[in-house]
């Protein structure tokens, strides 16, 4: 989902060197680069940013479904969650480990999460109001994951590529999950079917602007691109999401919040209606329903848990001097 | 503040595979360290055994030294079973 990362403008300076024709040359050839090798500085910078913003919406990811954990429906549901959650932070942790072999230092990412200088997915920043929100995330935010993070498997830097084939592999317990309890609302009373239909109407414009602004306004994928972090536009992902989902949401027996949406025969594929992008933006921009709350919630636990990290260092450097 | 150290991770697949190296976790010492890396890396049956070793205790080869090192053998054929001619009749060998 965390593409966005790489709509900032960081226009790579070009690098004429004979060490970045080779390095553009084992990029074309499909090698991967690995940690020790030589890369451009752009591409490491480039990728400490992605990799890092994409840890951070792993870990920012897990307090809207945690809100839910404590009234889930069923046991089954519960440990279903539970499981959910905990791959979310597993998730952020893979990255943050392929981020690091970059040279950046984890505190150090932490610390730019925490001051507001690191951006993580807007989606975050969207409140879960029932409990068919927790179904909706699973089906809409993770199949939306899904679409961006399987090329990623592909990209060019190893670690990275390796760390999404694991994830990619969790997300889709994550997304089934979802859309089993969604199934189940929308079989259910008339009210269970309005709440899936109220999550569906709230979750699907923010679920499209997780593929990041339209390619025309996007200025950084050119390079990613190039460098094969990339592999899709924006606007290619957004559309194979839209082909998925539309089908499925339909299955459901459930409408989408978008009198513009229908099948174009020609094209074969779904044409949807204008999306808000100064939604986008204010969500991006720390404006958005919860990004004040989402950053305090791990303000908090960062601060609450400082006395365990000095604890457990304490007690490793008292072991230390006792073994030697 | 001292940064909490950082350990490499290595899973055992399977019973008869080597471990293979999968990622990294930071943690106080070796049984924080063995504990992290069971959560994060083994949460579906990944494994049957872990190793953490501290990152700084890994010694690399320098990418640059990459065709010192390893580019002579491409021209050492002899050193190949198929370099060496043995008659039909004797039969597999």
């Amino acid at each position: 989902m965390y593409s966005q990362a790489l709509n900032t403008k960081d226009a790579a300076a070009a690098d004429t060197s004979p060490e970045a024709a080779s390095f553009q040359a084992r990029i074309d050839a499909e090698e991967r680069i690995e940690p020790n090798d030589w890369m451009p500085d752009a591409y490491r910078r480039t990728l400490i940013r992605q990799i890092s913003q994409h840890a951070h919406s792993e870990i920012v990811g897990m307090l809207p479904e945690g809100n839910w954990i404590t009234r889930a429906p069923s046991l089954r549901r519960k440990a279903a969650l539970l499981a959910k959650v905990q791959d979310e932070g597993g998730h952020g942790l893979y990255l943050y480990s392929a981020a690091e072999t970059l040279g950046v230092a984890r505190e150090e990412l932490v610390d730019q999460l925490l001051t507001g200088r690191a951006k993580y997915s807007s989606i975050f920043n969207y409140p879960t109001l029932s409990w068919a929100d927790i179904g909706t995330i699973g089906w809409l935010v993770d199949g939306a994951a899904i679409m961006n993070q399987i090329p990623l498997c592909r990209c060019s830097f190893g670690p990275y590529a390796r760390a999404m084939i694991r994830v990619c592999r969790e997300e889709s317990f994550h997304q089934r999950q979802g859309y089993e309890i969604v199934l189940t609302l929308a079989r259910g009373t008339p009210a269970q079917k309005a709440m899936a239909q109220d999550a569906l109407n709230r979750w699907w414009w923010p679920c499209l602007m997780m593929f990041g602004p339209p390619d025309t306004d996007s200025q950084h994928s050119d390079t990613s691109m190039r460098w094969k972090i990339k592999r899709f536009t924006n606007d290619a992902l957004r559309q194979k999401f839209i082909d998925a989902t539309v089908p499925q949401g339909h299955f459901l027996g459930l409408t989408f919040p978008d009198p513009d949406l229908r099948f174009d025969e020609a094209s074969g594929h779904w044409q949807c209606g204008t999306i808000d992008w100064s939604e986008f933006r204010r969500v991006l921009a720390g404006d958005g329903p919860c990004n004040r709350e989402r950053l305090a919630a791990r303000q908090k636990a960062h601060d609450d848990g400082a006395w365990v990290r000095e604890a457990a260092l304490a007690h490793a450097a008292k072991q230390q001097r006792k073994a030697a | 503040m001292t940064n909490t150290p950082l350990w490499e991770v290595f899973v055992r697949a399977r019973n008869g595979l080597a471990h293979k190296h999968v990622g990294s976790v930071h943690a106080a010492d070796a049984t924080m360290a063995l504990q992290a890396a069971r959560d994060v890396y083994t949460r579906r049956g990944e494994g049957l055994s872990l190793w953490v070793v501290p990152s700084n205790a890994i010694v690399a080869s320098d990418p640059t030294d990459r065709e010192m090192l390893f580019e002579p053998t491409g021209s050492k054929i002899y050193r190949h079973p198929t370099f060496y001619e043995v008659p039909e009749e004797v039969g597999h060998m």
